[in-house]
This record gives C-alpha cells, sequence and structure tokens, in this order.
C-alpha cells in the first residue's frame, strides 16, 4: 500500500485503502455483535434474537460502504452521516418496542463506533469552508447531543424529574406554548428589550459625554469595577421595592447590569483611533463632531458589538432573576420559580429551553450585525 | 550656509519672485519627555519654500524632518521663532485647507473603499456627493489606481495603497503636497516607478512639495532643492539647489551632474557626523 493511498483514502477504491479511522470504528462494532442488545420480559436479547436490529447493523455497514467508494470525499461523508441516523435509531427503536436497554452492552458499543463515524464525518466536513463548516456542522454536533442525551436518560431510565429526554422537554413546548409564549413576551419583548435598549443606549451616551469631560471617564471608570461586582440577587428585591413589579423593576436590573459594561467598551472604542488617523482629521481641520462621526465611532465598533453581545446575555438572566423577587403573574422567572416549587419540572425545562434559544438567538443576531457592519476589521476579514 | 536667495532655477523665467509659501524663521521646537529631558528636535532652523519648488528634507532618522512637516501642517506647536503657510500662520492654513499631507504609513479607514477614502477629505468639506465622486475618481485615474474604486485598503498591496493615500490628498486640490516618507515602507522597484510618477505629477500639476526621504538618491531624483539636516539638536546642514532639467526619466540617474549633486548632498550630511556612529 503506497502512502498516497492513505492520505487520500476516499478518491481510492475499498481495496487498495487502509484506513486506522475505519479500523477504529470496525472493532467497537465487531465487539458489539459478541454482546446482547438488551433484555425484554426478564430475557437477553441478541443482536439476531428476532428484532429489527439486523437491518439496522447492515444498513450501517452498507452505508460505510458506499461512502468509502463514492467519487467524492464529501459525497462520502454524506453516505456515512445516512449510517450514522441509522446508527442511533436502532436504541431509539428498541426503546419504542420496550427493550430494556440498561442490559444491552452491544447497543452501547455500536453507538461508541457510531460516534467515532460521526467524528470522521464532521472531520471532513469541517474541511469544506461555507455554510457546510459554519452551519451544518456544528448543528450536527448539537443534534448528536442531543440524540445521546435523549438516549441515555430513556435507556437507562433517568426519573424526569432530575432529567427529562429532549423529546419530553419539546412535548411541554408544544403543550404549554401559549403560556410560555406569554412569558416570553413579557419577559423578552417587554422587560428585557427596554432594559436593554436604556442600559445600553445610557452606557453609550455617558461615554460620549464622559469622552468630552475627562474627570467624568476617571470618575466612572472605578465605579464600574465596583458595579460589576454587584450580586443580581441582591438589588434586584431592592428594584422591586423600588419601581414595583412591572417590567420597570426589571428594565431598573438590567440597566444597573449593562450600563457600566457598554460604557466601558465605548470608551475603549473611542480611545482605539490611531495618532496617524487623528492627525489626518485635524489636517483636514475636521472639528469634534465630525473626527467622532467619520473616524472614532466606526472605528469603534468591534469594540461596540462586543459590549452590546455581553449586555445581551446579561440583560436576559437580569430579568429572569428579578422576576424571582416579584411580578405579574407572568413571565419566564415567575413560571420556573412557580412551577419548580408545583415540582412541574417539564415546564421549567421547556422555560430554561426558550430562555436559551432566546439568549443564543439575541447574541447570534447581534453577531450577524456584526459580521456585517465590521467586514473590515482584521479578525472578520476571510481570507 | 544656507543664502536666502530667491533667484533660483524654475519656471518662471524673468518675472519677479512669487512670495514664499512656507517661510520659516529661527525655528525650534522643544518636545517635554517624562523623564524630564526635554528633546531639542528643532533647533534656530531657517526655511523658505518658493512656490512651484519641489524640496526635499533629508537627514539620518531623529534629525526633526518628521517634526518640521509637522510644524508645517500645524499638527505640532513650535517652541519658538515663527512660521508662515501662504503668509498665514500654520492653523489658519490648516483650518483653511491650504495643504494635503501624506503621512509615512497610508492610513487608509479600513471601513471605506478605496474610493470612498479619496472622498473623505471633500465629505468634510462639505461638497456636494457627485462631484466628490468625480473628484475621487479623477484623483486615482491621476496614480494608476482607475478600477481599484470599490476595493478596499486592505485588499491593495503596500504600493498602491501609497498611491491612493496620495490621491487622498490631491483631491484636496492644495497647492502645497506635504509627504512625510511615503514610500520609504517599499520595496525599491516600487519606489523607482513611484517616484517617476511623483515627478511627472508635480510637474503636470505645478504644487509645491515638501517631501521627507533619508534616501539620497531620491532626493536629488525628484527636488529642486535638497535641505540637509542633522540631529542632536536638529538643525539645518545645508541647502543645495538641484538644477537636473525640470523633466526626469530614471535614467537622469546616471548622469555626471545627478553624481555631481548626490555627492554634494553626502558630503553635507558628513558634515553633520551623520556617518560617525
Ligand atoms: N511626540 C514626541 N515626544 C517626544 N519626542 C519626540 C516626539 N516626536 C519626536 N520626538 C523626538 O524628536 C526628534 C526628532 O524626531 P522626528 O522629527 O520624528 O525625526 P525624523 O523624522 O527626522 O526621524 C527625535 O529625537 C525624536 O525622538
Ligand atoms: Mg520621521
Amino acid at each position: 500500500m503506497s502512502r498516497e493511498t492513505t492520505t487520500n483514502t476516499h478518491t481510492t477504491s475499498l481495496r487498495t485503502a487502509v484506513d486506522w479511522g475505519l479500523v477504529a470504528v470496525a472493532l467497537p462494532t465487531l465487539a458489539a455483535l459478541t454482546q446482547p442488545i438488551g433484555a425484554r420480559g426478564g430475557e437477553t436479547l441478541g443482536w439476531f434474537g428476532g428484532s429489527l436490529a439486523p437491518l439496522f447493523l447492515i444498513g450501517a455497514v452498507l452505508t460505510v460502504l458506499a461512502g468509502r467508494t463514492a467519487p467524492t470525499r464529501i459525497k462520502g461523508a454524506w453516505t456515512e452521516l445516512s449510517g450514522i441516523v441509522l446508527a442511533w435509531l436502532l436504541p431509539l427503536h428498541l426503546l419504542d418496542e420496550g427493550v430494556d436497554l440498561s442490559a444491552g452492552a452491544g447497543v452501547w458499543l455500536f453507538l461508541v463506533a457510531a460516534i467515532l463515524q460521526l467524528w470522521r464525518v464532521l472531520g471532513a466536513l469541517s474541511a469544506r469552508p461555507g455554510w457546510t463548516r459554519s452551519v451544518l456542522v456544528p448543528g450536527l454536533f448539537g443534534l448528536g447531543l442531543l440524540i445521546a442525551w435523549e438516549i441515555l436518560v430513556r435507556g437507562f431510565q433517568v426519573p424526569a424529574i432530575l432529567l427529562p429526554a429532549p423529546s419530553r422537554i419539546a412535548g411541554a413546548l408544544v403543550q404549554h406554548a401559549p403560556v410560555l409564549w406569554d412569558d416570553f413576551r413579557q419577559t423578552v419583548l417587554i422587560s428585557v428589550l427596554r432594559g436593554y435598549l436604556m442600559g445600553c443606549g445610557a452606557g453609550f451616551a455617558v461615554a460620549i459625554l464622559a469622552d468630552r469631560v475627562p474627570f467624568l471617564a476617571r470618575g466612572l471608570l472605578p465605579l464600574g469595577n465596583l458595579a460589576s461586582a454587584i450580586p443580581v440577587v441582591g438589588i434586584a428585591p431592592i428594584m422591586v421595592m423600588w419601581f414595583g413589579f412591572d417590567w420597570q423593576s426589571k428594565a431598573a436590573v438590567i440597566v444597573v447590569m449593562t450600563f457600566f459594561p457598554m460604557l466601558v467598551n465605548t470608551l475603549a472604542g473611542l480611545s482605539s483611533a490611531e495618532r496617524i488617523q487623528l492627525d489626518l482629521m485635524r489636517s483636514y481641520a475636521a472639528g469634534y463632531g465630525r473626527t467622532l462621526v467619520k473616524l472614532r465611532l466606526p472605528n469603534a465598533l468591534p469594540f461596540l458589538f462586543n459590549g452590546l453581545k455581553i449586555n445581551s446575555t446579561l440583560a436576559l438572566i437580569g430579568a429572569i432573576v428579578a422576576e424571582f423577587f416579584g411580578t405579574p403573574v407572568v413571565g419566564m422567572g415567575f413560571r420556573i420559580s412557580t412551577e419548580v416549587a408545583r415540582m412541574n419540572l417539564d415546564v421549567v425545562w421547556a422555560s430554561i429551553t426558550v430562555a436559551a434559544l432566546t439568549g443564543s438567538g439575541l447574541y447570534g443576531g447581534l453577531a450577524l450585525l456584526e459580521r456585517a457592519t465590521t467586514a473590515w476589521h482584521p479578525s472578520m476579514r476571510r481570507r | 550656509m544656507h543664502s536666502p536667495s530667491p533667484s533660483r532655477t524654475s519656471g518662471a523665467t524673468g518675472q519677479p519672485a512669487p512670495a514664499p509659501i512656507v517661510q520659516a524663521r529661527s525655528l525650534s521646537l522643544v518636545y517635554p519627555t517624562a523623564d524630564n529631558r526635554p528633546v531639542t528636535a528643532l533647533s534656530e532652523v531657517d526655511l523658505t519654500i518658493a512656490r512651484g519648488d519641489f524640496v526635499s528634507l533629508i537627514g539620518p532618522s531623529g534629525c526633526g524632518k518628521t517634526t518640521l512637516l509637522r510644524v508645517i501642517a500645524d499638527l505640532e506647536q513650535p517652541t519658538g521663532g515663527s512660521i508662515t503657510v501662504e503668509g498665514l500662520t500654520p492653523e489658519q492654513a490648516r483650518l483653511k485647507r491650504l495643504y494635503g499631507y501624506v503621512f509615512q504609513a497610508p492610513a487608509l479607514y479600513p471601513w471605506r473603499t478605496v474610493e470612498r477614502n479619496v472622498m473623505l477629505p471633500l465629505e468634510i468639506m462639505g461638497i456636494p456627493r457627485a462631484e466628490r465622486q468625480a473628484r475621487a475618481r479623477e484623483e486615482l485615474q491621476r496614480v494608476g489606481l482607475s478600477g481599484f474604486e470599490r476595493k478596499f485598503p486592505w485588499q491593495l498591496s503596500g504600493g498602491m495603497q501609497q498611491r491612493a493615500s496620495i490621491a487622498r490628498a490631491l483631491a484636496l486640490k492644495p497647492d502645497l503636497l506635504l509627504m512625510d516618507e511615503p514610500f520609504g515602507a517599499l520595496d525599491e522597484i516600487t519606489r523607482d516607478h513611484l517616484n517617476l510618477h511623483l515627478t511627472q505629477l508635480w510637474r503636470s500639476t505645478g504644487k509645491t512639495c515638501v517631501f521627507v526621504t533619508h534616501s539620497i538618491a531620491e532626493a536629488v531624483f525628484l527636488s529642486t532643492r535638497i535641505v540637509v539636516m542633522s540631529p542632536r539638536p536638529g538643525r539645518i546642514l545645508d541647502v543645495i539647489d538641484c538644477d537636473l532639467p525640470r523633466e526626469r526619466t530614471l535614467d537622469i540617474r546616471e548622469s555626471p551632474e545627478f553624481a555631481a549633486i548626490a555627492h554634494r548632498v553626502r558630503d553635507g550630511l558628513k558634515e553633520g557626523h551623520s556617518y560617525d556612529d
């Protein structure tokens, strides 16, 4: 076997290629065949004990063979991916059949092989730039984690009170959708949005002011360190006492949390213009305002986005925690605190899911906006 | 050393000498420093630059070339002496946007395309959009950058970036062009090319140029007058007339006249012990 065949296995035929990665996948698969795949009605069940398991096995093996003879590496990766899907589906199928997987070492070994195979496929896919690398690979990765969670929880019959399976959380999301939407509207669309705009806006405005009045910056920056050390659970009840149960108190908490990060980032951004760029503006007899708009603010954009992104996460946390201390009977924090007390963990997990999706949605949206507006920055340039 | 003789070789023949565009009298500048040992960057500098001149400031690094240029541009305040630009104080001249400044680095704004970089000074002057664009295109064409209007600075080579920054300075249509080692960071081939470009530009536009360099060949090739400076403290040692024909090609560097002037410049630098260390 020559060297080049091992370096580009996907363009060579099955007969000539040596691929140690594939050997690593094959070994646990072979080991799996010697083990039972679970127990049904008190009896252990083997691979060929009358279930559909052999079909999944053969299907998966066939896709590996097909993938390795595919004309290109990427097409091969796609084919192998379908085999991995089959392998993941096997335990789900067995669970539906009422098979107890906790005694099924064969299935778990088979899944280990599938994970190794997924590893290999993701490696191949991530070599491809564009949306394959930036969207598909992380998406498949996350999906793999979710399915693993599902299989582990159901296979080992973890009580739902400790950790429900993702499918159960999804069910709760659908079932409680109207309530969750009301919570979302109260917490995100009202409290977070307003508080975020006020906090970031005030931080930005004061930064511009402090830029003109140097003693302000000197006086405020040490306070920023102090403010960032304030615990939310400390100020939240105070703000509820000051501003009442509705969104105003949540917005106040958010303002306290987001003001200084925005101030600090804006000031850092404003002072990041290079001397030569400033001299250029001076040579054009540009005044303070012109220099600010044409040079210093565009130049500060990466810093501004940094502040905005940090704050999007802080604002959501702030609003949810503040709702623990008093709210009209709606809101994500309120929902979590009351449903925990009622042991309605499905709803709690559904709320957590909404919060997590919202948080990453806000962050991701800002990151996209940042990419669109600061494509010129060295850290954003695609080569 | 420097005799203030206004009658030099210039395009004008027989006409009275025009008023100087820059006039410095015993100019000095001392930088205060943190360790309380002030640096004398300029000491007793007398310099007269006539309209249409191409004046090179040459000397080892640290002799105050950049400082002198920045004083003319009102980017630095002198601590002694007097200076006028177009008969005004440097500040008045700056506020009237009478000069264009080309910095040592291109200093293009990375978030603007090449064309919008060239349009920047025009935006600040409040020139209408259509005219802005027309002027930017014209200047980009002049420096040989047509077709690169929509590119971003980082998509251009170093030489092209520096040409874009020259176009930006030209867009103001200043009579006075101040250039601080604009080609210092470029390779020799690009540099030769841009020097040729610059001398043609200077000849065709009739601008006054003040050009900082530490290359003798570059100074002789481009200039009508060469100001030799020396460090510690920064002062003018000699002003050498460079009376080669105004129309110059790169071949001129092989001529004996060129060699003679280069020799004088080198002697001037030697006198200032520039080669000591
Ligand atoms: N902003 C400054 N503060 C203190 N010293 C400076 C400053 N700028 C320049 N200098 C000093 O002044 C002297 C002349 O500098 P410069 O004009 O930049 O020289 P050149 O351009 O000829 O190399 C040098 O000794 C330099 O260290
Ligand atoms: Mg210099």
